[in-house]
């Protein structure tokens, strides 16, 4: 059986890691390729590294860090964050990342999700994908953190994107996202019973218990946090452990 | 020195990177003739299978391949194209490990691609030296191969299938030693020790 996995997200600004706190056995908790080798060391199963940078200088320094992350993890990891080009995904993908996450611009562009798939084969291509629940109870695909609703519908999408390549989808939901009240489980098990390919439950994370809950009640494959872990609540070893301890399959 | 076979079938970088922090030395070619000189033979890739059986005969590499008498390791669609046929765009293969890389059959709640870490057991042989069973390892793919007298791991996704293959010198391993963290570099240490 694949194990569910666990998964840290780490911002990077200008190449530097932006949450990270609390471990003093590490010397630069700023340093993105210190803290990724650190969560690999607890036992995360993949990384993803999401370049928040707003300037060209802070693309071209993130381009420069995946190459010094490929060189140094060896776990998977995924880039993400204005990539919006075959371009951008060329150049990260030649850099070393295993995997590429869109958003944007696949909601701009659908058709770069099959440009990429065939180019690259889906294990390259992750979906992600920031769902709304609007008025009326339908759920929304959203851009620009939340703040821009669109007009697909999160299951449509989520087929859709699938259709067209994805190898998974990495779903958050804003509602829940940044609150650490745990993860819409409903929604999580709708949306994995209805998919072939895997989903990764994102954000809303304040417990193990709520990690456990979406990786079973949720159905979800994986789960990516970023502030449990950036703040030491738990440590990546700790919350396997616990899973483990309820029966959930994960590697330790 | 080490041949890492280069016949385009997507990034090299994460083996060279994984060769690189073990300390050995390796050519990136499709020259036969490094590559029948080399210590020993990488053969990665990711891809269409009979994708990468045209690349290996468009390059005169199939017979170089099969003649190889140095220790040989086949990472995914190399381990497929060691086998003897596969289903992905019906293609013969190279005929050296004993079975066929089928798709995998659809069924209830399983997933595929077969993606991320799944545990191998049935461990025999020099590879898996310091390899506890039941270990993690990380697999990407959708064709796997069936189980035969060359299985040396097996791994369990809908069925049992083949994780890694040997026959003489020849070795291949379904999964991602390159990316399968502190065992992925153990197996890959016991290969360049062989």
């Amino acid at each position: 059986m694949v194990a569910k996995r666990i998964i840290p997200c780490l911002d990077v600004n200008e190449g530097r890691t932006v949450k990270g706190i609390n471990f003093v056995s590490l010397r630069d908790v700023g340093d993105p390729v210190e803290l990724g080798a650190h969560y690999a060391r607890e036992g995360a199963d993949e990384l993803v590294y999401l370049d928040i940078s707003a300037t060209h200088e802070g693309r071209h320094t993130f381009t420069k860090l995946v190459e010094r992350i490929a060189s140094h993890i060896n776990i998977p990891f995924t880039v993400g964050g204005g990539i919006s080009t075959m371009e951008d995904a060329e150049r990260l993908l030649d850099a070393g990342a295993d995997k590429i996450s869109v958003n944007s611009a696949a909601i701009a562009n659908p058709a770069i999700i099959d440009q990429l798939a065939s180019r690259y084969g889906c294990q390259f291509v992750v979906s992600a994908i920031d769902a709304k629940l609007t008025e009326g109870g339908r759920w929304l695909a959203t851009t620009h953190g939340g703040r821009r609703l669109t007009d697909k519908e999160l299951f449509a999408w989520a087929h859709e994107v699938q259709e067209r390549g994805a190898g998974e989808i990495l779903l958050t939901s804003m509602e829940h996202d940044g609150v650490r009240q745990g993860y819409p489980c409903d929604l999580y098990a709708d949306l994995c019973s209805q998919l072939s390919i895997p989903v990764i439950a994102s954000g809303g994370a304040g417990s193990i218990q709520d990690i456990a809950d979406v990786l079973t009640k949720g159905k979800a494959d994986a789960a990516l946090a970023a502030s449990i872990f950036h703040y030491g609540t738990y440590k990546i070893s700790e919350v396997k452990k616990a899973l483990a301890e309820q029966g959930i399959n994960v590697r330790i | 020195m080490i041949a890492i076979i280069d016949y385009k079938m997507g990034n090299l970088r994460s083996v060279k990177n994984a060769l690189s922090k073990l300390g050995a030395e390796y050519t990136v070619t499709d020259d036969p003739a490094a590559i029948i000189a080399a210590d020993k033979v990488l053969l990665p890739g990711v891809g269409y299978a009979a994708q990468a059986m045209a690349n290996l005969r468009e390059r005169g590499l199939v017979e170089v391949i099969r003649g190889l008498r140095q220790p040989v390791l086949g990472i995914c669609i190399g381990m497929q194209v060691l086998c003897r046929y596969s289903e992905e765009g019906d293609t013969p293969c190279l005929d050296v490990f004993d079975t066929d890389v089928r798709l995998f059959k659809a069924q209830e709640g399983l997933k595929v691609p077969h993606m991320g870490w799944n545990s191998i057991s049935n461990l025999d042989s020099k590879l898996f030296k310091g390899v506890d069973e039941g270990s993690y390892v990380y697999f990407v793919h959708s064709y796997r191969p069936g189980l035969c007298q060359d299985t040396i791991a097996t791994s369990n996704h809908g069925g049992l299938f083949s994780a890694a293959l040997k026959y003489e010198n020849f070795y291949g391993t379904q999964f991602h030693p390159e990316k399968s963290g502190d065992v992925g570099e153990r197996i890959l240490s016991n290969f360049l020790a062989l």
